[in-house]
């Protein structure tokens, strides 16, 4: 994770999850989506400037079974999980300070 | 405040054009490219959802819409394009310098280029909201993937719904396109490739009433025009293409537009009613809507831009 970010696999998802101390935003996407590339610069932001969460990606493409497993039918999907369950599930890729505030209250209040 | 001689607003095949030609005229464009969504109202604009161009001169082997979006950025920015990744809140053109504001944050400019594109129409159910995501799509490039070995439904007639619905044939099983009229808008190529793909089944005069299902897509209720005969598909995605709207909602009562919301411009250029404001791309255009004429126009709207500012003595 040189770039902060936490690239996940089948093998690896549930460990992670499990074993998270902090929430754990985990960004669903494939390199055929247009939108998803657009936002992978916002969550690389969010991944050194907010390390009350933990920022991770898990393409869809390679790891379909995850995706299957939570319902994935759209990509960008974002799915917060809070104490090893889903907390929040965001759909679509959306600007920065938007995405913010939907993840406030994962954020610490002294930001 | 920070001030720019040229500001450009909305960074598609014609925002980035503009601002190509703009820079390299030494104006140090300042592009407000817009936030990143899942419709085609993003930085990169309509390009962003398609695969495949084939149409644009100069990559005779095709070339993938948001790669040919990423290289205009990158040969704008190579000449000293600035860009800000958010979407303009208001505009104030009632005097020079203008003024142009990303919610508190102030921008001013010396002459501007509107090309903020358009964005595509949705069906107006109450049901989209529930099922967006669900089942209900609105970028076929992005979530094909998902409809695998399923049964699903495009709606529209054009261009888009076409070059959907045949790259959704990679994933589902049967693809129904659902076309209001008799007739369909797409080029002759795009209408042959629907016609010659066996998994995609036209229905005229159908258009959709009501989508089912509570936390995902389980059918759409259609309705034949014609017969008024109403039935229900039991689909479980569905892709709508009917069209666009001009995203003009921050020039309303500043800038002229026509009964449908696009800027008017005066003929054979850029000039839009105030001077100095210069529109370029989908906004001002309902008639051709090609990735090439929205370049054109942005290297028509830098310049127009250039020249008004010299001939007010920039």
């Amino acid at each position: 994770m040189a770039d902060g970010i936490v690239h996940l696999t089948s093998a690896s998802f549930d460990d992670v999850v499990r074993s998270a101390d902090k929430p754990l935003l985990v960004d669903f996407w494939a390199g055929w989506c247009g939108p998803c590339k657009l936002i992978a610069p916002i969550l690389a932001e969010i991944a050194t400037e907010q390390p009350g969460i933990i920022i991770a990606k898990l393409n869809v493409d390679d790891h379909p079974d995850i995706a299957m497993r939570y319902s994935v039918m759209s990509i960008p999907t974002l799915i917060v999980f809070a104490g090893g369950e889903v907390g929040k599930r965001l759909v679509g890729a959306k600007g920065k300070g938007q995405l913010l505030q939907e993840l406030s209250e994962f954020l610490p209040t002294s930001r | 405040m920070s001030h720019h001689p040229v500001v450009v607003i909305g960074s598609g095949p014609a925002g980035l054009t503009a601002a190509i030609y703009t820079a390299r005229a030494n104006l140090s464009p300042l592009v407000i490219e817009g936030e990143p969504s899942s419709t085609s109202d993003q930085p990169g604009g309509q390009l962003m959802l398609t695969t495949e161009v084939e149409n644009f001169p100069g990559f005779p082997e095709g070339i993938d819409g948001p790669e040919l979006m990423t290289r205009m950025r990158q040969q704008a920015a190579r000449f000293g394009a600035e860009f800000v990744t958010e979407k303009v809140t208001a505009v104030d053109f009632s005097e020079r310098p203008f003024r142009i504001w990303v919610r508190e944050r102030e921008y001013s400019a010396d002459a501007v280029i509107v090309s903020t594109g358009a964005q595509s129409l949705m069906l107006g159910l109450e049901a989209e909201s529930r099922l967006l995501g669900h089942g209900l799509s609105t970028c076929a490039t992005c979530d094909g993937f998902f409809f695998r070995g399923q049964e699903i439904a495009v709606v529209g007639g054009g261009d888009s719904a076409i070059e959907e619905a045949t790259f959704l044939t990679k994933f589902a099983t049967k693809v129904h396109l659902l076309v209001r009229r008799d007739v369909l808008r797409a080029s002759k190529v795009m209408q042959d490739r629907a016609q010659a793909n066996d998994k995609i089944e036209i229905h005229w005069h159908t258009v959709v009433d009501d989508l089912l299902g509570s936390d995902r897509l389980e059918g759409a209720v259609v309705r034949n025009v014609v017969s008024g005969e109403v039935s229900t598909m039991p689909v479980t995605g569905l892709f709508v293409a009917i069209g666009h709207r001009p995203n003009t909602d921050l020039f309303k009562g500043v800038l002229d537009m026509d009964d449908n919301g696009y800027l008017v411009t005066r003929s054979g250029s850029s000039y839009t009613n105030v001077e100095g404001v210069f529109a370029c791309g989908d906004v001002q255009d309902h008639t051709y809507r090609q990735a090439i004429t929205a370049a054109g126009s942005g290297c028509v709207a830098a310049i127009d831009c250039e020249r008004w500012l010299e001939s007010v003595g920039h």
